[in-house]
């Protein structure tokens, strides 16, 4: 693994992923550096190669969208940034993937910590078997967050548009919610702790078009305070709510990353036009 | 296919061929057969019972003795050659075997439950499983010799005033006889979390030891407190290791007492072998008490079954 010092030298020290208190993001200074930035990603699961020399900068306070057809690596890239791919033995990654200028596959970086820094939405809603409440305030508890957990649990609620639908009855069970609702409940959950970057792995293919639309517009709400990370298969949808979309294409390669418009209308390479197009895929 | 050949086909009957009738009073007749045998069972347990209590012929050369239900639940002193039946002094002791053994195995088995479902390695889990399971499969007299043999003088060189036969070696045996129960019963429940659960915990940025404890334990609970029920169920019924290691002094403890423990008592499983193993010939009152306890130990164990489901029912989390 090699360091590209050049080009973060003077982020390194702050606003890295080991700091445990929340950095307030405010408006950006010039230039806008990256949230995320991958050089050279590799991943190897086994003998198999999941990503190849992924290049890319993601921007902050945007939706940046994943596409590609299945089995081409967006989830993995999305779960390096976490490092929840450190859960599979046999996955190996090679090159750099920086956080706010931190290599988070730096030795020093704990993956605990990173994760507290670094919010996830799964593809199958997964709450807690826990009331509404402690599902939300999961994060503070675990991370001793301080401040009074009663209003930041309502106002997490409140962002994942789900406050008025449970503020009565926070005592109940988070798994008795409806599909829809237990993932904006998840989302709720993930955004409590104020992570840098909120990441998203198909938050909307295990439901039913009303819950899909209610999220999708959750998700161009957030992009507001966060820096959102969307992996989906449906083009649709990337080209609805993204600002950045990235296009992936079998065997881990990242073909094209730009403006979401520039990408669906008017792409540089014949396969991603051909992918878009739903010639294969 | 015509539409008389068709008609044929669809009018065949299969569901009365010989062959699905006979098997079908095939399985009727094993699952009548165990509930006939239950119920028999039960029924004569109760009418034994009833016949102690009712028993109205004196012990020959004891006087004044009673076998009213009343005094059997209430007496503290057992003395059946005597005529004091005071089952009390039975069932402390058979419940400081329950809380002695539970104290050392629901920790020492959730753990092992913990460890075998968060933290050990699949292969290393392929080999401890069925090795735990094995250990649950060694004949409780067995046990009950390991007690005598080796706990109680081990206990003995920390605790030099322990008799030869006490209750603390009786839980200490029966404890680690039902750790492998509520480990194995514990790791079922646990192991069928499911891994998004652990995901969410660990995307959140929590810790190996916060998922396991704060996610997948509470998550496992009915399950868990059914091992934990089990196991109780099991320490109060287990006979031979308690029959061995307890002694055969019935007397009337106090169970929240630690210094009890180092004391000889007889639980109610080992006072019915002690009657029916040569205290007394068949036919007389104390004979039938046999019945009375067993009938005591039935409602007890009864009861904790219920429980259990009230309790498994109440905490059973839909994940």
């Amino acid at each position: 693994m090699t360091e590209n010092t050049a080009e973060t030298a003077d982020e390194s020290s702050d606003g890295g992923v080991t700091a445990t208190t929340g950095a307030a993001t405010t408006t950006p200074t010039t230039p806008p550096e990256p949230v995320i930035r991958a050089r050279d990603l590799d991943v190897f699961y086994g003998s198999e190669r999941a990503l190849e020399s992924v290049d890319i900068d993601i921007p902050e306070q945007q939706v940046t969208a994943i596409i590609g057809p299945s089995g081409c690596g967006k989830s993995t890239f999305l779960r390096c940034i976490n490092r929840m791919n450190d859960r599979i033995d046999a996955a190996r990654i090679d090159g750099d993937l920086t956080l706010r200028g931190t290599n988070v596959y730096d030795a020093a970086v704990d993956p605990v910590a990173l994760r507290r820094r670094v919010g996830m939405v799964f593809q199958e809603p997964n709450p807690f078997p826990k009331s509404i409440y402690d599902n939300v305030a999961y994060g503070l508890e675990i991370q001793d967050v301080e401040g009074d957990h009663d209003e930041i649990v309502e106002q997490s609620l409140r962002r994942a548009a789900l406050w008025d639908e449970v503020s009565h009855q926070l005592d109940s069970s988070g798994v008795a919610l409806s599909g829809g609702q237990q993932q904006r409940l998840c989302i709720a959950r993930a955004i409590a702790p104020d992570p840098e970057v909120l990441l998203m792995d198909e938050p909307a293919s295990a439901l039913d078009p009303v819950a899909t639309s209610q999220v999708e517009d959750l998700i161009e709400e957030l992009a507001e305070e966060y820096t959102v990370v969307i992996v989906t298969h449906n083009m649709q949808q990337a080209a609805r709510i993204s600002d950045k979309t990235a296009v992936f294409l079998t065997g881990g390669k990242l073909v094209e990353f730009g403006d979401t418009d520039q990408i669906f209308e008017n792409p540089e390479h014949q396969r991603v036009e051909e992918y878009i197009t739903g010639k294969f895929g | 296919m015509s539409g008389d050949d068709l008609e044929a086909a669809l009018t065949t009957r299969t569901q009365n061929a010989p062959s699905e009738l006979l098997s079908r009073s095939f399985f009727f007749l094993c699952a009548a057969l165990s509930i006939v045998t239950t119920i028999g069972l039960i029924a004569l347990l109760a009418t034994e019972a009833a016949k102690f209590f009712t028993f109205s012929a004196p012990l020959v050369g004891v006087d004044g003795a009673t076998a009213g239900i009343v005094e059997f639940l209430t007496g503290t002193n057992w003395d059946p050659t005597n005529g004091s039946f005071g089952v009390l002094a039975l069932v402390s002791a058979t419940l400081m075997v329950m809380i002695g053994s539970s104290i050392i195995a629901l920790p020492l088995g959730l753990g092992t439950a913990t460890y075998l479902s968060e933290y050990a390695s699949p292969r290393l889990r392929s080999v401890l499983k069925p090795a735990l399971e094995i250990l649950a499969g060694i004949p409780t007299v067995v046990y009950g010799f390991f007690a005598v043999i080796y706990i109680t003088p081990a206990l003995g060189t920390v605790l030099p005033g322990l008799s030869k036969f006490n209750m603390l070696s009786a839980c200490v045996v029966v404890g680690i006889m039902i750790i492998p129960m509520v480990a194995s019963i514990s790791e079922d429940a646990m192991s069928a979390v499911p891994d998004e659960l652990r995901q969410a915990g660990y995307g959140m940025g929590a810790t190996k030891l916060e998922v396991s404890t704060g996610v997948v334990v509470p998550a496992a609970l009915s399950g868990i407190f059914s091992s934990f029920i089990l196991a109780l169920s099991r320490a109060i019924g287990e006979t031979m290791a308690v029959t061995i290691a307890a002694g055969s002094t019935a007397r009337f403890l106090n169970i929240i007492d630690p210094g009890a423990y180092t004391e000889s008592a007889l639980p109610m499983t080992a006072a019915m072998v002690k009657l029916v193993k040569g205290d007394v010939t068949g036919g007389g009152l104390a004979y039938r008490s046999v019945f009375a306890i067993g009938a005591t130990l039935f409602v007890i164990t009864l009861v904790m079954n219920i429980v259990s489901d009230v309790i498994a029912h109440r905490f059973k989390e839909e994940y």
